[in-house]
């Protein structure tokens, strides 16, 4: 194998455009590629690689991000049909891509309904179509490349990425360490035929299941996905029996960037952290620690190192720095807000007055008309109703004979949906008190959301900092979790409390939907923005942060908590423009009934 | 033990693979359509012949049912729902990756098969042919409707399906080439007396829940559309699987599924060792994977036909009914539903284990799946659903 990497000159791209070369290998058994970067050379250049070494009769299409299921699925072709007088299906963008490679632009703004259309395509290699009158299984064997533009906690959502084999994160990579491919068309050509021949061991399947897990991955996809991966490395090679070096490179490729955990017995070896990891930022500049180095000299001269540890080191080595630094020095506050933030993402569907199909209607109660889809119900019919009315001896020359029936007028998602931000303080004595009360809020809140879709988010604040212990959901599931463990005491940094919660609010303003925030406090901060201990200066910080809030125009709710109503919260609210109520005894239930009355104040606003 | 039945090698499918057959076996349903079968063969003027299309369609079997690894309650689930379909349908949520897709798939090859009358698109029974299917009452009259052999319809109702697919619609090509008004059946026709699989259930739109529930609860499709008015026989076990992380089903379609059964994935390593080989060996030779299971499948398979031979003699006794009647009293299930299908998928449980009555171990072994999507919300409760029936049914039987 050596001979396919030189292992000289192995860089993180040189190693990136092995990933594609494997990829253009078994593209519809490793189901796809996340492939996070923001468009640019160092994108372009990996996506040239991998076409260059498809077939070359291979499709290559493009999907953009707002597909509608009739061009992505595929449906009647109106115009064949009415020229040929029978019916024709149009082949949707799926099936097109039959053998070859589907680009998903901007994937992290796909929709998860999108997504999972996407993922049962990839189980089954077989679009089933069951639209417009027709009922077509079309072969669609096909890798996606998901192209994740995402910054943030914006990802892919899970049902197409635990699919995709591959993960990889072009962001770091200079324009200067892009080089030439690692393979060509011919040897990508010849490792497809001998895919079907490559062998694994069975003790080389453990390694990977044991990897997974070591590395805290809980779907059984990425394991799998990983024998695959091994097979087209071995396929590549030349081989048709899977080596150590294979299943190194699949674990890298395939598990790195998924990691949850470390595995334990890496703890040791990690050296030292030059200073207080406590807040998580002060991630070192290694850059890219170059996977590929260090991993797998080892096939030369077998060491006697167990293969697992092979195997775990060369992953660990391939796990972004980033990640890396987070999973070493778990800080509960902090991961819990990045998977809650990151599985939020998940769900988004589009909201604001997206069509979502279209229903037989009157046009001329108000619906907008649609005509292809009027036409689409129509044309099946003008024969038969040609013969009627020639029977009845009316000749009339219409071109077209529409009747009332055929009209279809579009259906929107009727309403932006609105999503509630809570903001509590969970600073002092009365912390742990006053988390219940916002958690029982949450859980009825969103009980009733089923049929509005509204969702629910939850920023806490104490001590030195505010935390987004759950990020906006609709998922009483999600919400559960979240809310499980939930710190309390400290100081009342206010100000931290405002603008994060300012910052779930822009970021859901920025979805197209309407954020309403519901801040639970007694307004007495006493925690600056520096995290310094000085009251006045907490006191300014949070009246500003108030007036952002209040610049942005979102409605907000002051919840005065404090046993006996004080003016310093009656301030705050006049910052930030908020309704004020005095809430000394509450309960979840009265919670629930005031957030509930400034949503159907928000909502009448929205309506106008 | 859980899973008598069911020998403890049991398992557990995967459906990240790229599996194709399903044509295959949704075929079946149509394939008694005789002369419709011929319709649906891509329409010559589609862009592109397909090429490889029969390949896909046709060569590889579904993942079989014996080969799942562990998820035993899923598995039990729909035993249960096999022996006694009147059980009102299973309804699936976990995780991703656990099999759920695949396990339903493999109930097509694991059923006994059925008769139907030949050329009937409902599948109707030769035996006793619907009075609601037009197709067999014109031929009735005449001697004995021909019959043939197929497997049970398991039928997909794929993503993005339109309406019209589902409850049936004018037939284009009649329409368009002869100018004639006819019906074209759609999957609730190739579903009658079969299985209706949604994925993704929550994800489906509202106004097509609505619809499929309605039939599901009559038993009869009413297509009164486009100038059509047509009424078959639509008689379906409903499954619906999904993920509850993408959004919850709404409590009025929560009711309606007989059984639920929340699926994880395995933690422990060999579980998932085992998973992982029995995927990649189905994925390089599917074939004969599933040739060395068909003993399995079979054993399975005769099983769930003694019992639906023993369901109606098995008895079950007053003390038992008084439990169920307390278990549901004191979960504060609404309604007699829960009680009734309790006692029921208890009954097609004692019929797999080849019992005579039922007794409290039935009872206490199914009555998670039947009770906990029953439970009244209780949002101040930390508990899941499931371990507040655990708990109740520990409080009931232990003590």
């Amino acid at each position: 194998m050596s001979e396919v990497y030189p292992q000289s000159e192995l860089t993180i791209w040189t190693h990136y455009s092995r990933a594609a070369a494997l990829f253009a290998v078994d593209p519809a058994g490793l189901h796809g590629v996340v492939l996070r970067s923001r468009p640019g050379p160092v994108r372009d250049c990996w996506l040239a690689q991998l076409h260059e070494l498809l077939p070359v009769d291979s499709p290559w299409r493009r999907m953009p991000v707002q597909v509608g299921d009739e061009r992505l699925l595929g449906g009647l072709d109106l115009s064949a049909t009415l020229r040929s007088g029978r019916p024709v299906a149009e082949r949707g963008l799926l099936a097109e891509c039959h053998g070859g490679v589907l680009l998903v632009a901007m994937a992290e703004r796909l929709e998860v309904e999108s997504a999972v259309r996407l993922g049962a395509v990839m189980d089954r290699g077989v679009v089933v179509l069951e639209r417009g009158g027709l009922s077509r299984r079309l072969p669609a064997r096909l890798g996606i490349v998901a192209l994740d533009e995402g910054i943030d906690d914006e990802t892919v959502p899970t049902a197409l990425a635990d699919r995709c084999a591959i993960h990889l994160n072009l962001e770091q990579i200079p324009v200067s360490e892009l080089g030439p491919p690692v393979s060509d068309r011919e040897a990508v050509a010849a490792a497809r035929v001998r895919l079907g021949d490559v062998r694994i061991g069975a003790e080389l399947i453990e390694v990977l299941c044991r990897a997974a897990i070591a590395f805290g991955i809980e779907s059984l996809r990425p394991a799998i996905l990983s024998i695959r991966v091994a097979r087209s490395a071995a396929a590549l090679a030349g081989r048709c029996e899977v080596s150590e070096a294979d299943i190194a490179v699949a674990a890298q490729l395939v598990f790195g960037s998924r990691a949850t955990a470390l595995p334990e017995t890496q703890e040791d070896q990690l050296p030292e952290p030059e200073s207080e990891p406590e807040r998580g930022e002060s991630a070192p500049e290694s850059q890219h620690s170059q996977p590929g180095d260090d991993d797998f000299d080892s096939t030369e001269n077998p060491a006697p190192q167990a293969l697992d540890d092979r195997v775990l080191e060369a992953t660990r080595a391939a796990i972004p720095p980033q990640l890396l630094q987070q999973l070493r020095y778990p800080d509960p506050g902090r991961s819990a807000v990045r998977s809650s933030a990151r599985s939020a993402a998940r769900r988004r569907p589009a909201r604001r007055g997206r069509r979502v199909g279209t229903r037989p209607g009157d046009p001329a109660s108000g619906a907008r008309l649609n005509l292809v889809e009027t036409l689409r119900v129509a044309a099946p019919w003008q024969r038969v109703r040609r013969a009627r009315s020639e029977a009845t001896g009316n000749t009339g020359n219409a071109a077209v004979r529409l009747r009332r029936e055929d009209f279809r007028v579009n259906r929107y998602q009727q309403r932006a949906a609105t999503t509630t931000v809570f903001a509590v303080d969970a600073s002092g004595s009365a912390a742990l008190h006053r988390l219940a009360e916002a958690k029982g809020a949450v859980e009825l809140l969103l009980a009733e959301s089923y049929q509005r879709r509204d969702q629910v988010a939850l920023v806490s604040f104490r001590g030195l900092r505010a935390d987004l212990l759950l990020a906006p959901t609709r998922s009483l599931v999600r919400a559960k979790r979240s809310l499980a463990e939930l710190p309390g005491g400290g100081g009342t940094p206010l100000a931290a409390g405002i603008r994060l919660a300012l910052d779930v609010a822009l970021g859901i303003l920025r979805k197209g939907e309407t954020p309403v925030v519901i801040l639970l406090t007694d307004g007495r901060a006493n925690v600056a923005l520096d995290g310094k201990g000085d009251r006045q200066q907490a006191d300014r910080d949070a009246h500003e942060a108030a007036r952002e809030l209040l610049v942005q125009g979102i409605t907000t709710l002051l919840v005065d908590t404090s046993p006996r109503p004080r003016p310093a919260a009656q301030q705050l609210a006049a910052s930030l423009g908020a309704g004020y109520l005095a809430l000394p005894h509450a309960d979840a239930e009265r919670l629930t009934g005031a957030a509930r009355s400034v949503l159907t104040e928000q909502r009448a606003r929205c309506a106008v | 033990m859980l899973n008598k039945f069911d020998s403890s090698t049991d398992h557990q499918g995967f459906s990240a693979g790229t599996a194709a057959g399903n044509a295959r076996n949704e075929s079946t349903g149509h394939a008694t359509n005789g002369k419709r079968a011929r319709k649906r063969e891509p329409a010559s003027g589609a862009k592109k012949s397909s090429t490889g299309r029969q390949a896909v369609a046709a060569t590889r079997p579904e993942f079989p049912f014996s080969a799942i690894v562990g998820q035993a309650e899923m598995k039990l689930a729909l035993l249960c729902a096999a022996v006694d379909p009147g059980l009102g349908g299973v309804l699936i949520f976990g995780h991703r990756g656990t099999g759920k897709s695949t396990v339903v798939r493999s109930l097509a090859a694991l059923l006994p098969p059925i008769r139907v009358v030949a050329g009937c698109p409902y599948n109707c029974d030769p035996e006793a042919p619907s009075a609601k299917c037009e197709f067999c009452r014109e031929d009735s009259g005449t001697t004995r409707p021909n019959s043939r052999q197929v497997r049970v319809p398991v039928v997909d109702l794929p993503l993005g399906a339109t309406e019209d697919r589902i409850v049936g619609a004018l037939d284009l090509e009649r329409a368009l080439i002869a100018g004639e008004k006819a019906y074209e059946p759609g999957l609730l026709a190739r579903a009658n007396r079969g299985f209706l699989y949604i994925d993704e259930v929550n994800l489906l739109e509202d106004h097509l829940v609505d619809l499929l529930l309605d039939v599901a609860a009559s038993g009869e499709n009413v297509v009164e559309r486009e100038g059509l008015s047509v009424r078959h026989p639509a008689r379906f076990v409903l499954i619906g699987s999904g993920n509850p992380e993408e959004g919850e089903l709404r409590p009025q379609l929560l009711d309606r599924y007989g059984l639920s059964v929340e699926v994880t994935t395995p933690t422990d390593i060999e579980t998932r060792m085992e998973v992982v080989k029995r995927r990649d060996a189905y994925d390089q030779d599917p074939v004969g994977f599933v040739s060395s299971w068909k003993n399995r499948d079979a054993r399975l398979r005769s099983q769930i036909k003694q019992a639906r031979q023993r369901l109606p003699s098995i008895t079950v006794p007053e003390s038992t009914l008084r439990r169920a009647t307390e278990l549901c009293l004191s979960l504060g299930c609404d309604g007699l539903r829960g009680e009734l299908t309790l006692i029921r998928a208890a009954r097609a449980l004692a019929g797999l284990e080849k019992d005579d009555r039922v007794n409290d171990s039935h009872l206490r072994r199914i009555a998670p799946a039947t009770l906990r999507h029953r439970l009244r919300r209780d949002p101040l409760d930390e508990a899941g659903s499931s371990t507040r029936v655990e708990r109740a049914i520990a409080e009931l039987f232990d003590s």
